[in-house]
């Protein structure tokens, strides 16, 4: 049996917000993604120039070489606005948090083998530096950015990459019974050891880059696409097999994460590519850049992780990579 | 082996520190190059004390829970038709100017920290200012979906951020949000954070925020709570940030102290709009501009610069005059509004006999004398359609971009305070002696000034007649003028017709 609540039926005026109905029409109401993101930023009439950029107008498109007709042609394929991302993160953390709690009540490191937990110690635990210095390269791709639809992107991300370097850090601390030696010596390791310092130069390099899409390539596309599956997922396989599933549980969350993040990055591939030649042929030449770059900055840490198998390893994370932006509309790739 | 046990401080220190390093492949000054411009002088960053420890994962959490229940009223507000019980519909001109004024600052706020976030060299204050960038952003998205719902129903709030970019007076807080941006990231945090944040936001906070739970906005008011414990972090930051850079260095304190007094003036001429809503805009007020002033800024603030004394701070430049100013400048700005009221995105409306006597109660040494008149005045000549708008265009301030409205109130209230400068051959004029030395402290900067009346005779806003301009402004003639007689009035009528025809029935 159906029943049926009399409610006042009121009918709207309109049903969404003005630029909302030229964009997507007004026959239903706009998503909340859309009410949240688009049209958000300011884009003409400025007051004054930066003081510390005098060359540029505040939110200026010219600050990249990429150039959209509309920058809101790119839509996150997750639809994130901060109510839907908090709620997502917030379930992963529960999960996260369950098996960091899970790991320290058990003991479960004291059954990793001491070789396995080196292994950890030299390759996962520097890589808080890694994840924190794309913190601070989605914090600048979030301040320059184009478009809220970029900056809320580019916020969550920034945002992720800091809880991603504290739970490394946890890893760290977790391992060596909430003592920093590991951090330390990871730390350490990222300053001075020579197998690290490829890559740090190209970071700090990175740092640097006046192009935000430039940088949003190099960081989101190139280095998380060989970081994330050479060592969070190939790596966590290569440990667990030698004894070291505990640590796959600690960084599930990694793991997670890159495979929802790659979704974006596939569709920002796609539509800026399909835009123009121009635009294409910048995507080409940077991934190449920086593909290159990467991949030879990685070696020595991926023959520290694998060994001899190492360079294949990467190279077939490279091979995957590129394979995957050209399906994207990154044609033309360097292929070694 | 038992793990040893971190304490909280510990274990937050390393989750946010020592992850950072100096870089050696590139110089720290080309990876960090904005921070030592403006002449504060920090020597060392790691004696920032963090202002609230806040790992990533319980930020998600927290976070997570304000936003379910948020939306669960949100949602509920709509299903409900919870519009139908505010106390007037006249209430939405202040909801309007709210999201065309202040939302685009939250979104703008959002931004300048991200810039902070990744540019404070301390690893510490970056991790504090991503933080509030993202809270921004929140409030900014959680702005615009609590008052989707008014958009469906009532006119007026279809497109606040295209009009931010265009209409006159928003030209006041957009000015003032790009003023902080466009500065160093020292200058930007002690406008944000501090002026505003911490000195003035329980003014721009409270007007709105209890006007919207003493007029039934449900919505607002519950947005208004969910916000209020990130306001409390921004603030905690605000005070950390002034407190590091006096510590750090004894040079810093002329510099923070200039930018004290030239935000504070920023800040407290922007806060004008919000007195004119909080006398006028409110159907039922909880309390007057002049009484939030007393309570937040005379009181809380002199506590405040009382306890920064010690870093040799003062209270900002002329806060006397603002003091003195809060009898006046709520019905200097609602007249210049109602005066104007066919070129305004909100509805106008004469006080009612009512309100008049709550407004003389609260202003009994000047509402009687000064301003009861001219309302009266007006509304005579609006009973015998003799009123008329205002023609032609009120002449800015250069810095703040009000019109020229206030008066001499210390001396004579009913002259027009008015100041002028020159430079490189052309007259720059100023509603104040605040914002003529702001002006004068930095005149390659306020020069650029996009001002609106300005750019319309210059006819860069949709063309030279009035209705071109509104256009060009996306205003809909049913957005602007008086409340009595618009559809929102009759809208509002209707449903409340249909409620009494329920209840009689």
């Amino acid at each position: 049996m159906s029943i049926e609540i009399s409610a006042k039926s009121i009918q709207p005026v309109r049903l969404s917000y003005g630029n909302l109905k030229e964009r997507f029409g007004d026959k239903k109401p706009a998503s909340r993604y859309q009410e949240a993101v688009y049209d958000i930023q300011p884009t003409t009439n400025f007051q004054y120039r930066p003081l510390w950029d005098k060359d540029h107008e505040l939110y200026d498109p010219s600050k990249t070489a990429i150039v959209m007709e509309d920058w809101y042609s790119f839509a996150d394929p997750r639809q994130y606005y901060y109510g839907t991302y908090t709620i997502t993160r917030s379930k992963q953390q529960e999960v996260a948090e369950h098996n960091f709690a899970f790991v320290d009540k058990r003991d479960l490191f004291d059954s990793v083998p001491e070789a396995v937990k080196q292994q950890v110690r030299e390759i996962l635990v520097p890589l808080r530096h890694v994840e924190w210095a794309a913190n601070m390269n989605n914090c600048q791709i979030t301040g320059e950015s184009v478009g809220s639809n970029f900056s809320t992107l580019g916020m969550f991300n920034a945002m992720d990459r800091l809880g991603m370097a504290q739970y490394v850090t946890r890893i760290g601390l977790l391992i060596d019974g909430n003592e920093e030696t590991a951090i330390d010596a990871a730390k350490e390791a990222w300053m001075e050891a020579p197998e690290w310092q490829g890559l740090r130069h190209a970071i700090e390099d990175m740092f640097v880059l006046d192009d935000w899409f430039e940088l949003m390539i190099a960081q989101n596309f190139v280095l998380d696409g060989l970081i994330f599956p050479l060592l969070y997922d190939r790596f966590e396989k290569k440990i667990t097999i030698e004894g070291g599933a505990t640590v796959a549980m600690l960084t599930e969350f990694m793991d997670d994460w890159y495979k929802e993040t790659v979704r974006w990055t596939n569709t920002l591939a796609k539509v800026t590519a399909k835009e123009s030649e121009a635009n294409q042929e910048l995507l080409t030449t940077w991934v190449n850049k920086w593909a290159d770059r990467l991949t030879s900055a990685m070696e020595p840490i991926a023959v520290k992780a694998f060994g001899s198998d190492g360079i294949n390893q990467l190279a077939e994370v490279k091979e995957e990579l590129l394979n995957r932006l050209t399906k994207n509309g990154v044609t033309g790739l360097k292929r070694s | 082996m038992p793990a040893k046990k971190l304490n909280l401080r510990k274990r937050y220190e390393l989750l946010t520190r020592g992850m950072g390093w100096e870089t050696t492949y590139q110089k720290m000054d080309d990876v960090f190059p904005y921070d030592s411009f403006e002449g504060i002088k920090i020597t060392d960053w790691d004696k920032w004390e963090d202002p609230f420890r806040l790992t990533m994962d319980a930020y998600w959490k927290f976070q997570a829970e304000k936003e379910k229940k948020l939306y669960a009223v949100i949602d509920s507000f709509a299903q409900n038709n919870g519009q139908t019980n505010l106390s007037d519909a006249s209430y939405l001109s202040a909801i309007k100017l709210f999201i065309t004024g202040v939302t685009p600052i939250e979104y703008a706020a959002h931004r300048g920290f991200a810039n902070l976030g990744r540019h404070f060299r301390g690893d510490g204050a970056r991790v504090a200012c991503q933080m509030q960038a993202i809270d921004e952003l929140r409030h900014q998205q959680t702005q615009v979906h609590t008052i989707s719902h008014y958009n469906k129903h009532f006119n007026g709030l279809h497109d606040p951020f295209y009009q931010f970019d265009r209409v006159w007076y928003l030209s006041v807080p957009k000015s003032f949000a790009e003023d902080a941006m466009t500065a160093g990231p020292f200058e930007f945090i002690t406008s944000i954070s501090f002026a505003f944040e911490y000195v003035l936001t329980n003014l721009l906070f409270v007007p709105f925020m209890s006007g919207a739970a003493y007029n039934g906005d449900m919505a607002t008011v519950t947005f208004g709570f969910s916000a209020q414990s990130d306001e409390s972090r921004h603030m905690t930051l605000g005070l950390e940030i002034i407190k590091f850079m006096l510590e750090q260095h004894e040079d810093n304190l002329p510099i923070v102290q200039r930018w004290m007094d030239k935000h504070f003036w920023r800040a407290y001429r922007l806060l004008a709009l919000v007195a004119a809503m909080q006398d006028y805009m409110l159907t039922n007020s909880p309390m007057s501009w002049k009484e939030a002033w007393d309570v937040y800024f005379v009181e809380n603030g002199g506590a405040l610069f009382e306890d920064l004394s010690r870093y040799g701070l003062r209270m900002p430049k002329y806060h006397e005059l603002a003091t003195a100013e809060a009898e006046h400048v709520s019905h200097q700005v609602w007249s210049v509004f109602c005066s104007l009221g066919n070129a305004t995105g909100f509805h106008t409306f004469l006080p009612t006999e009512e309100k008049m006597a709550w407004l003389s109660e609260k202003y009994p040494d000047t509402f009687d004398k000064y301003y009861r008149p001219r309302f009266e005045y007006w509304a005579k000549q609006k009973e015998e359609g003799t009123f008329e708008y205002q023609k032609g265009l009120p002449q800015l301030c250069q810095i703040c971009q009000i019109p020229m409205i206030f008066t001499e109130v210390q001396t004579d209230p009913m002259q027009i305070s008015y100041r002028v400068t020159e430079h490189g051959g052309d007259k720059y004029h100023f509603c104040s002696d605040g914002c003529k030395d702001i002006f004068e402290h930095e005149p390659e900067k306020y020069v650029q000034a996009w001002l609106p009346v300005h750019q319309i005779f210059q006819g860069n806003c949709g063309g030279p007649t009035l209705p071109e301009v509104l256009e060009w402004y996306k205003f809909a003639p049913e957005d602007s003028g008086d409340y009595i007689g618009s559809q929102d009035h009759a809208r509002w009528q209707e449903w409340k017709g249909a409620d009494k025809k329920v209840k009689e029935a």
